[in-house]
């Protein structure tokens, strides 16, 4: 209302300027978001449209980084068809994708049970929160020295229960499961301060009125508090499914992609065959991002769909 | 510090007059270099001094970048702001940039007689399609480090053949020790186990049309070599669960006594005396003979400095190469207190170190079959990682030993 309010009043010094002032007048409803939105549009086309398009281009070539690129066609895929590592990377990126969806479950677990009034609770919250905080690196050195074969917390665990000792790092049937663990332990916190917030919205009117209709225990928790934290589920889900398909820091600091290979995925092997020291083939390397961003596509194209629908829900 | 630059000053009168035949040196010189740990750092900003201070008209720039950054940077700087000298490594290491027309052709300074007699030993590593393309500064030894005291307790000497390598380390088992130390999660230390046992089997020639991709993975005498590395991992020869330990985390084990012995560069005995190791419990060894019929060759990886093609000031760019691999200059960078590596060129002399002795000493008259970088500076980078990562995999599982094999011969077919 404001606005039309205050139209007459720069109208008229607007209009004598010429026509195409009242151009923009008439369409400025329209334009202004636009307005708005185009520094973050044209930094979003240049920064990662363009290289997404670019990677697409670069994997028909072979190339050192130095030289001429050479086309060569559809042969980085047709290389990747039948290169085993490769396989092997898509296989371990599965079992993360898998996997990692286990920080959903496990972050509302805790949080159900941190969401209580008990003395020093916030203490309690910080310090299950507190995995997040810290770097990626440190969790890979800290798992690292649990896992260590020789010194390692773990093995001496084992000891005491008669079982091990274990080489979970040096086993290529370990390896990727013990990654995963490793991974898991800042997800789930990350997860489990989501569904901290979500409870705090949770209605209690809702609550109440279950509770009057007799509903208890695990009932009330998947037909009453479940469903109000619908949202938080969905960016939980959101975050660990991303967060799986760009697992890199964690394997690169705890064993290099190692023992031969077993431990790597996509963006890892990626980075091997791209930038790493004995790498730099550029076509190839982009062919693997490009694979990695078909796959992340689908994810993305599923997210944007519902919420879409959820949008339209609610109008 | 007046004492410093009276040390430079003198140096600059006295060298002053070998140079004042060429013409004088003008602009500046910008040096990058990737010697960026403590030691070399101290002794590159030493060098940079020195130069500026002999070439009064000339002012260096020296930038110092951290050594694994510097591998992906190098990239970038030789095509889009090339410095007038930087440093690399020797061998096929340097042919990427070679081939792409990014360093300059030397072959002139080693032509100089200065050049050419003194650092005849390592022209090999230096030349790619009949050219040279930078000078070495420095190089080390590679060989057998072992447990002197652990030696002596069990009755062992030095072994020179096979036979009483094997009956050694089976007597340094039967004493509940590991006879090796290696930590192979960095693939390259199971690279110098390959390059030894290969160039003992097969020789130095051999070896070196293997990497050059000559001769394919498959072939009996590659199998050969295997099988005689077999022998040790059957044994038992090797500490446990190497695959998850870097080279520095495989040195408690030799510390500890748990292990007797570690096949290494020169570079392993410097921590080994920080952890604790005295001259009389750390000796030297050279590898074994395995094959009497082929002469011994060894590891010994240098590295070097280039110009770029695109660099501003050749002149001064092969005047700085020229006092780099001087006969003094090599002394002093490559003594104790500084690198305590051995000097390339003939007329240096060696620090007065046990190991650098006997380093030097085999380097120079016994290794008659030749002198490798290492593998993966003799062999491509693409080659040498799918096949040291195939190394590791036969350490700890033998039996996948043909698939391993016909996966490198795969690859070199497309490598090469």
């Amino acid at each position: 209302m404001a606005k039309t309010n205050l139209a007459p009043e720069i109208g008229p010094t607007a209009r004598s300027r010429g026509s195409s002032d009242s151009w923009l007048r008439r369409n400025r409803q329209t334009l202004a978001p636009w307005l708005f939105l185009a520094p973050g549009v044209i930094f979003f086309l240049f920064y990662v449209i363009f290289p997404i398009l670019q990677s697409f281009n670069l994997s028909f070539y072979r190339w050192d980084g130095l030289g001429d690129p050479q086309f060569i066609g559809m042969d980085n895929y047709r290389e990747l068809m039948d290169d085993r590592a490769f396989e092997v990377s898509m296989w371990n990126n599965l079992k993360w994708l898998l996997l990692y969806l286990l920080a959903i479950p496990a972050g509302l677990f805790i949080a159900l049970f941190l969401n209580q009034t008990v003395t020093g609770i916030r203490l309690y919250k910080s310090l299950f929160f507190f995995p997040f905080v810290i770097s990626q690196v440190v969790v890979g050195l800290v798992f690292s020295w649990f896992y260590d074969p020789t010194f390692g917390l773990l093995n001496q665990v084992l000891g005491w229960v008669g079982l091990g000792p274990l080489n979970v790092l040096g086993d290529p049937t370990l390896v990727t499961y013990g990654i995963i663990a490793a991974g898991l332990w800042p997800q789930t916190a990350y997860c489990m301060i989501l569904y901290l917030t979500g409870l705090n919205a949770v209605d209690p009117e809702q609550v109440e009125a279950a509770r009057l209709d007799g509903a208890k225990g695990a009932k009330m928790l998947w037909y009453v508090i479940i469903p109000q934290l619908r949202p938080a589920t969905f960016v939980a889900f959101v975050v660990t499914i991303i967060g799986a398909l760009r697992s890199f820091d964690l394997i690169s600091i705890m064993t290099n992609g190692g023992p031969f290979g077993s431990s790597r995925v996509l963006s890892f092997y990626m980075f091997e065959k791209a930038l790493s020291e004995y790498g730099f083939r550029m076509g190839y390397g982009a062919a693997i991002a490009v694979v990695l961003f078909l796959i992340m596509l689908c994810f993305i194209a599923y997210f944007l769909w519902s919420m879409y629908q959820d949008d339209k829900g609610a109008r | 510090m007046t004492k410093l630059k009276g040390t430079v000053a003198g140096l600059a009168l006295g060298l002053g007059l070998v140079t004042s035949a060429q013409a004088e040196l003008s602009g500046t010189l910008k040096i990058f270099s990737d010697m960026s740990n403590p030691a070399p750092r101290a002794v590159m900003e030493q060098m940079a001094e020195d130069f500026d201070a002999m070439h009064p008209n000339l002012s260096v720039e020296l930038t110092v970048i951290d050594r694994e950054a510097y591998k992906t940077q190098i990239r970038n700087f030789l095509t889009a702001n090339a410095p007038d000298v930087a440093n690399w490594y020797a061998a096929n290491r340097m042919r990427p940039y070679v081939s792409a027309g990014l360093f300059e052709d030397v072959s002139d300074l080693w032509a100089e007689p200065a050049i050419a007699d003194a650092l005849a030993s390592t022209k090999g590593a230096m030349t790619l399609d009949g050219k040279q393309w930078g000078v070495p500064y420095t190089y080390y030894q590679w060989g057998v480090y072992y447990r002197e005291d652990i030696y002596n307790e069990l009755g062992l000497e030095e072994p020179t053949d096979w036979e009483s390598f094997k009956s050694n380390c089976q007597k340094i088992l039967d004493s509940g020790r590991k006879c090796f130390t290696i930590g192979s999660k960095f693939l390259w230390t199971a690279g110098g186990w390959f390059d030894y046992l290969n160039m003992r089997t097969n020789g130095y020639d051999f070896h070196m049309a293997l990497t050059n991709g000559e001769v394919a993975w498959t072939d009996d005498r590659v199998k050969q070599t295997f099988a005689n590395w077999r022998e040790l991992i059957d044994m038992g020869a090797f500490i446990d669960n190497h695959q998850s330990y870097s080279w520095q985390e495989a040195l408690p084990f030799m510390v500890k006594g748990e292990a007797a012995a570690y096949l290494m560069g020169n570079f392993a005995v410097a921590p080994l005396r920080e952890a604790g190791l005295s001259n009389d419990q750390l000796d030297f060894y050279q590898f074994p003979t395995i094959n009497p019929d082929v002469e011994r060759a060894e590891d010994a990886p240098t590295d070097t400095f280039h110009i770029p093609a695109g660099a501003q000031n050749k002149e001064a760019a092969r005047e700085f190469l020229r006092f780099v691999v001087s006969a003094d200059n090599q002394t002093k960078i490559n003594g104790g207190n500084a690198l305590g590596q051995l000097p390339v060129n003939s007329g240096s002399s060696v620090d007065d170190d046990e190991m650098l002795n006997q380093g030097f000493e085999m380097l120079s008259s016994n290794s008659p079959g030749g002198i490798a970088q290492f593998f993966d500076r003799d062999a491509p980078a693409e080659m040498a990682s799918i096949a040291m990562e195939g190394f590791q995999e036969f350490m700890v599982f033998p039996d996948n030993l043909d698939d391993i094999l016909s996966r490198l011969e795969k690859a070199r077919e497309r490598v090469y």
